[in-house]
């Protein structure tokens, strides 16, 4: 689930987790984790396809996208997967703004879906993405990547790749940064509060 | 957003927030293989009409579905309307039963309003989907995306409304939406089917179609409405039709990037002839597709949340 953006937060009061460099590094690590548990380098390699969850999600598979191609040479699919019209709290909270679906051209289908989104907390959006997911065709199998894993899942759902492992107090909020749509890169962590 | 009554309740935020995820809407379900969303769950629609409707109804009843909401039609005919019940006790058995959310249409203008009055205290939202002579917000949506999705943002486009202005809802919805995104109206018609007092809507009237044409950006041709045509409003069809009808000759008068709509029923040989609605120009069914997805979206900002939520 994505955290409000940091953008208001008083900076003195956030603690930075992850500096621009450390958001490449992990990224890179992250890549190579996907070409090795995916064995994408191989002859008769699974067809993976990325799907990041917006906001951050789809950027961030885009950037994974990149470096996959940069270590392997293999060109994978890129798409991006809204699942506000899957969520479980819709009854709970005021209709929000929906964000683009784009699924790449050649589809789901008996495809290696691996979901792509910044931060890993309740484990719900993860769910309302699975049952989006069903709805646009049947892949082979369905792996997840979040950039950060920050604890507190209400559900029994797990990343295959983690960017960084954050112990936080449920009350604290992480702030992940892209440039893509922040103006920076970074990761924080504040005393939440706002919510 | 609890009821959508009429297109001058929609302020720019509002309608720019439904149109843009009637767009996301339409996106989400391209070339999917389950065309259903679970978001409307075990919400209840019911579509009341009492007045005949092909396209309407239809793409309601398809918003509703496609968000799995359980969609029930009544209508005039076939219901206890016919023994006598009146619109307000209809209306009550209707949210009594559980509706969630009744869909209108009726002869009366205003009927809407007073369906919203009667159930304010219970929860049931009520969206117009056609009242009389006075509105019909969803249409006015729908052509407002149609013509965002041909012309991108519509601040400072022309657009040319077309005929019967007195008789049309389509007309008076789309010149309120219209101008709350920032589009120019011009109301084209022979005098005799400008309503009066017309000077209020701040919109200029002209009564020659030739002459405005080459400044569109998009015509919206109205249909002529005979139904509620009572005494002489133009001597013939024939004539009617030279003076404002589209035809062949008139397109050569519109901009090349300039788009051709109808809400439909089409009358044709009236207010358009068939080349020009069988040619690629017209957006006519775009404009019923967009139209479940404007209606799914305005489902989606009127039952999504908690009570009473602002949107």
């Amino acid at each position: 689930m994505a955290s409000p953006s940091g953008a208001a937060t008083d900076p003195a009061e956030r603690r930075e987790l992850l500096s621009a460099g450390d958001v490449a590094r992990t990224v890179a690590r992250m890549a190579h984790q996907v070409i090795e548990k995916t064995a994408l380098d191989a002859a008769n390699r699974a067809s993976v396809v990325l799907l990041g969850i917006p906001s951050r999600g789809a950027p961030l598979a885009a950037r994974l996208a990149e470096k996959i191609a940069e270590f392997s040479g293999v060109k994978v699919p890129v798409g991006a997967l809204d699942v506000t019209l899957y969520r479980d709290d819709l009854r709970r909270k005021p209709a929000r703004p929906l964000e683009h679906t784009q699924l790449p051209e050649c589809g789901v289908d008996d495809r290696l879906v691996v979901l792509v989104d910044d931060v890993l907390f309740s484990g719900r959006t993860v769910r309302a993405a699975l049952d989006a997911l069903r709805d646009h065709g049947r892949p082979s199998a369905v792996q997840l990547a979040v950039l950060v894993d920050r604890g507190h899942r209400e559900l029994p759902i797990r990343a295959d790749y983690v960017g960084k492992n954050v112990p936080t107090a449920r009350s604290e909020d992480i702030a992940v940064h892209l440039s893509e749509v922040d103006g920076d890169d970074g990761v924080y962590l504040s005393q939440g509060g706002q919510r | 957003m609890k009821h959508l009554l009429s297109a001058a309740d929609l302020d720019l935020d509002t309608a720019t927030a439904v149109l843009d995820t009637a767009a996301e809407l339409k996106a989400t379900l391209l070339g999917r293989e389950v065309r259903k969303l679970p978001t409307l769950r075990g919400r209840t629609v019911i579509t009341m009409f009492y007045e005949n409707s092909t396209r309407t109804r239809v793409s309601f009843e398809i918003a509703g579905k496609w968000m799995s909401a359980d969609v029930i039609n009544v209508s005039a005919s076939g219901s206890s309307v016919n023994k006598g019940e009146s619109l307000r006790d209809t209306a009550l058995t209707l949210s009594a039963a559980g509706a969630d959310c009744v869909i209108v249409r009726h002869p009366a203008s205003g009927a809407a309003h007073r369906l919203a009055g009667w159930l304010g205290h219970t929860g049931t939202g009520v969206v117009n989907a056609g009242d009389g002579m006075h509105e019909h917000p969803t249409q006015a949506l729908l052509d407002a995306a149609t013509l965002r999705e041909r012309l991108g943002d519509l601040r400072g486009r022309r657009i040319g409304i077309v005929g019967d202005i007195l008789h049309s809802r389509v007309a008076r919805s789309n010149v309120h939406l219209l101008a709350t995104l920032g589009a120019e109206v011009v109301l084209i018609a022979p005098p005799t089917l400008v309503p009066a007092g017309v000077e209020a809507w701040k919109v200029p009237v002209s009564y020659n179609l030739d002459a405005e044409l080459p400044g569109l950006d998009a015509v919206m041709l109205l249909r002529v409405q005979a139904e509620r045509m009572h005494g002489g409003f133009f001597p013939s069809a024939r004539e009617y039709s030279i003076a404002y009808g589209l035809n062949e000759n008139r397109m050569k008068l519109l901009p090349e990037h300039a788009i051709v709509l109808h809400p439909g029923p089409m009358l044709r040989g009236m207010e358009i002839s068939s080349a020009v609605a069988d040619s690629e120009r017209p957006a006519i069914v775009d404009q019923v597709s967009n139209g479940v997805h404007v209606r799914m979206a305005v489902l989606y900002h009127l039952l999504i949340g908690t009570e009473g939520n602002a949107l």
